[in-house]
């Protein structure tokens, strides 16, 4: 090797290093521990090789339970994020004073600590010995509740973990579709205009699929997002998900690597690579349908 | 023309149904703006109230007239929300120095030099950016554990740094300037390093400002890997410290401390966004994603 | 469709916030014009011709002013009922579509007597493709068209509803040079078959001048000149048209008139009766020179431009307002190179001579 490739070599040394540790092993790594059956942590031992770790996972409640949670949170929040984000777009996109404001705002919960913010949800939802809180304040407007949105029925905690993670996810949506949509050239407006063309019209018509690509992108990567859903549901739940019935895939991959019911990296491996397995299915699904309806 | 067309009415309906679209819009685009800012709101509203005036709401105020800052002085003292943000300090500024250290000159290499097998590493770190990090996690929880870094900075840190799509978005910036520079560079006898040093990094800065934000911002708010890798109060992070202070912290009810000690994490950034704020916006517009 | 414009007027607000002038794009604009006429809208770049376009077709309000498409005073209505037809710059034809597609989408907002049946609306696109010639290429995405093709797709989808008038924006500026030549005549073909009123936007004289039934000459949202291209060009009211008209451009010097004589410098070169003693513009276009040994203009000779029929005399004097004067005179003319100067003649009506100080024309009589 020449003068010339080892030294390019050298650039690249640290990143490889980092990579290569972090990354590349760690992947190889988890796959064999998904086939290793009865993996003891303590003595780094393991009985024997085969399928017994997915089955188990596959077979435990708590597992099927977070499959459940993950499958609604993403069927509700991914539609319902990106049709809002798209309204507010479309609404930001057709004003002129007070835009930047209006986007300086739908910006703020990017930056802010899920965990912290998490926590104010956990207190406008619950209701207490003390209060009902602000949530059933406001129901009882409409003479409904008071409900217990964080220790109370199910779906009362699902439309929280929903609402809280819609409120998440919005701010990159809006983002990229309020780019989306300043990227469209006037000159079609215009043309459009003059031809009389319909509000609606317009908008099926020329700008959905002038901004499709950028939706699909939206929609892809909202629902590898919404899979992987966790510190949303432990900002508002706590970190015992199992016991909220609130835990998500992710939320079971941690807690069988960590804490309380903690100790099986072999379980927890076997249910990260069935969630990678999920994401990538409904990715390709998504890409198929994209590549039919995306028109460049 | 073969009828009369009433061109006023035509003029005065188009002029009302502008107005009541612009009234919608205005109406919906406040309604989320509401959305957006209550929880900001609320959580400094009961970061002030007192904790008697609070637990004695039973239908909770919108505002308060006896704004009290011992809940500060409380979320500074009773738990060591000091030594959290310290913490978090710490390991954003080394994460984010230690990648920016290891990214340049991957980018570097990738975007300048030649060498063989350059395509087929590229492809590989592009083909890296589609794992995700819940994978990997686990490998890297034993990892660390093995080494005996559990409650370290060291552990905190290492897994941390690796950011392929930073490279990646880079090296983009480094290639697009021209060979020509390059070329001169070398004709005057300049280094590869110092070419790197005196010409691309200036060049690009905007862009790693941009990679150095994004980094702050995700360090900031990490919270899976410090709460897999530390069970020690003295690591903690700040979203570690929240969330064991809303499972042990101030008696367990003490919400507004509660809501101080959130408002207190949450400023830096909000500040840092205020400051910020074009370069942010674009940066995320550019490839960053949450989630 | 005859188009009237009276005392059109757009300002915008200054963009530096600091000072609160207004920057008046069109200043109070008034010119008719007949049913079925080409008129190309002159004037260099930031004149305010694509305001006056966006005004004309309603996609802006003016801030005073009349607009009347016949007898309808349209200036307050909404673009889609004015009945215009707009050809944009960079063509604005939607990417997704395809040229069918494209030409039937204006159709496909009509509604209710003039609601038209996807057999009609095809049949429509059809007939205009055809008369634009591109029939062939009705199922193509405009990517996969020239520049020359998308142009005529553009002016196909502005056609396909019989607008009440045709507004084309610089739809010449994204050609090259041999393509320009060719669309322009089709574009004069396509306005003489289907007779609309049609204005274009171009800062390219030559182009103007060559398909324009009528020019219009605009600088600083100002009209400054209206009619036909010849009859501008013979005849132009100020030295800015003198000058923005003609290649090669019109040699300005400076001069004065005393007792009815016009004076270059030493040099008496015409008779201008009729003419005040002032200090002066002296406007010749550069076919308004004759060789002559005993002409009256002595210029200094610098060169010859031989462009095949034509031979341009280039010279210098040291009251010519550019650097160069350039006058073309037949082939057949022999010139002396080696003399220094040259001599010339003037053609009295290639002869214009402007106010100093307002630059307007000073008319004189020809003897």
């Amino acid at each position: 090797m020449d003068n010339r490739n080892s030294k390019a070599w050298l650039y690249l040394l640290p990143a490889i290093l980092f990579l290569g540790v972090f990354m590349v092993y760690p992947l190889i790594d988890v796959f064999i521990y998904s086939f290793e059956e009865g993996y003891n942590s303590a003595s780094q031992t393991f009985f024997g090789v085969g399928g017994y770790n997915y089955s188990y996972v596959l077979h435990d409640p708590y597992f099927l339970q977070a499959v459940k949670n993950t499958f609604i949170l993403v069927i509700i929040t991914v539609p319902l994020s990106t049709g809002i984000a798209l309204l507010i777009s479309l609404g930001l996109s057709s004003i002129k004073p007070l835009k930047d404001l209006f986007q300086t705002i739908y910006f703020l919960p990017y930056v802010t600590n899920t965990l912290a913010v998490g926590l104010v949800f956990m207190i406008l939802f619950r209701k207490t010995p003390y209060t009902d809180g602000l949530a059933n304040l406001f129901l009882s407007l409409f003479s409904a509740g008071p409900v217990d949105f964080i220790d109370g029925p199910y779906w009362a905690k699902m439309f929280v973990l929903c609402f809280y993670t819609v409120w998440v996810v919005m701010p990159f949506k809006i983002l990229i579709l309020t780019s989306a949509l300043a990227s469209v050239k006037q000159d079609y407006y215009n043309a459009a205009k003059i031809d009389g063309t319909p509000r609606f019209r317009v908008f099926t018509k020329i700008t959905l699929p002038m901004i499709s690509p950028m939706l699909f992108y939206l929609i892809i990567t909202g629902f590898i997002g919404a899979f992987k859903a966790y510190s949303d549901a432990v900002a508002l739940f706590g970190t015992n998900l199992n016991a909220a019935e609130m835990n998500t895939i992710v939320g079971y991959v941690y807690d069988m690597l960590y804490g309380d019911s903690g100790g099986y990296p072999s379980y927890a491996s076997a249910a990260a690579i069935i969630l990678f397995v999920i994401v990538l299915t409904i990715t390709c699904i998504n890409l198929l349908v994209s590549k039919k309806h995306v028109h460049y | 023309m073969s009828k009369p067309v009433n061109y006023e009415k035509i003029e005065k309906a188009a002029r009302t149904r502008e107005n009541i679209k612009n009234g919608v819009i205005y109406t919906f685009l406040t309604l989320w703006a509401v959305m957006v800012l209550f929880p900001f709101y609320w959580m400094l509203l009961t970061s002030v109230k007192s904790y008697g005036s609070y637990n004695s709401e039973y239908i909770p105020k919108f505002f308060t007239l006896s704004p009290t800052l011992q809940n500060y002085a409380d979320a500074f003292t009773t738990v060591p929300l000091g030594q959290y943000f310290l913490n978090t300090l710490i390991f954003t500024v080394i994460t984010t120095a230690v990648m920016l250290i290891v990214i340049i000159p991957a980018a570097f290499a990738f975007a300048r030099l030649n060498f063989r097998g350059k395509n087929a590493l590229f492809t590989l770190f592009l083909s890296l950016m589609m794992i995700p990090n819940e994978l990997v996690i686990i490998t890297n929880f034993t990892t660390i554990t093995n080494l005996d870094l559990r409650n370290s900075f060291l552990g905190l840190i290492l897994p941390s740094v690796t950011s392929v799509f930073y490279i990646y978005l880079l090296k983009e910036n480094f290639a697009q300037i021209p060979d020509e520079l390059y070329y001169a560079a070398k004709v005057d006898g300049t280094s590869d390093l110092k070419y790197l040093l005196r010409v691309m990094i200036p060049i690009c800065k905007p862009t790693i400002i941009t990679v150095t934000i994004l980094k702050v911002i995700e360090c900031w708010n990490s919270y899976v890997w410090p709460r897999l890798i530390t069970d020690d109060e003295a690591y903690f992070l700040v979203s570690n410290g929240i969330q064991e202070i809303r499972e042990n912290g101030f008696g367990r009810e003490n919400i507004p401390a509660m809501m101080a000690a959130v408002v207190v994490i949450s400023v830096p950034l909000i500040v840092l966004f205020l400051i910020f704020r074009k370069k942010i916006m674009e940066g995320v517009a550019r490839g960053g994603t949450k989630g | 469709m005859k188009l009237v414009l009276q005392n059109l007027t757009k300002k915008f607000p200054s963009r530096n916030r600091k000072s609160k002038e207004e920057v008046v794009a069109v200043n109070d604009f008034t010119f008719e014009i007949p049913d079925g006429e080409l008129i190309g809208l002159l004037g260099p770049s930031g004149c305010g011709k694509s305001t006056m376009l966006n005004l004309i077709c309603g996609l802006q309000k003016p801030t005073s002013g009349k607009i009347f498409f016949g007898d309808d005073d349209v200036t307050d209505l909404p673009p889609e009922h004015r009945g215009v037809g707009l050809v944009f710059q960079n063509y604005a034809l939607y990417p997704h579509l395809t040229v069918l597609q494209n030409i039937t989408f204006p159709l496909e907002n009509l509604r209710g007597e003039a609601k038209m049946t996807k057999q009609q609306m095809v049949e429509k696109a059809t007939q205009i493709a055809g008369l634009v010639q591109i029939d062939g290429l009705l199922e193509r995405k405009p990517s996969e068209l020239s520049g020359g093709q998308q142009q005529r797709v553009a002016i196909a989808r502005a056609l396909v509803k019989m607008p009440r008038v045709l507004l084309l924006d610089e739809p010449l500026s994204n050609l090259d040079a041999r393509l320009r030549l060719q669309t322009r005549e089709e574009i004069k073909r396509i306005q003489r078959e289907t007779g609309i009123t049609t204005i274009f936007v171009t800062h390219d004289q030559d182009e103007a001048m060559s398909i324009s039934d009528r020019i219009v000459v605009m600088k600083d949202g100002v009209l400054h000149q209206i009619g036909k291209p010849q009859d501008v060009y013979d005849d132009p009211v100020n030295l800015f048209v003198a000058k923005f008209l003609g290649t090669p451009p019109i040699n300005v010097f400076e001069g004065f008139v005393k007792d009815g004589k016009l004076h270059i410098g030493e040099d008496i070169v015409l008779d201008v009766k009729g003419a005040a003693d002032e200090d002066v513009w002296v406007g010749i276009r550069p076919e308004g020179f004759v060789l002559d040994e005993n002409g009256p203009f002595s210029c200094t000779l610098s060169g010859l431009e031989v462009m095949g029929r034509d031979v341009s005399v280039v010279s210098t004097n040291e009251h010519s307002a550019n650097p160069v004067i350039r006058s073309i005179i037949s082939a057949e003319n022999k010139v002396d190179l080696s003399s220094p100067t040259v001599r010339f003649a003037l053609k009295p009506k290639k002869v214009f001579i402007f106010r100093k100080s307002t630059e307007e024309r000073i008319r004189f009589d020809i003897g």
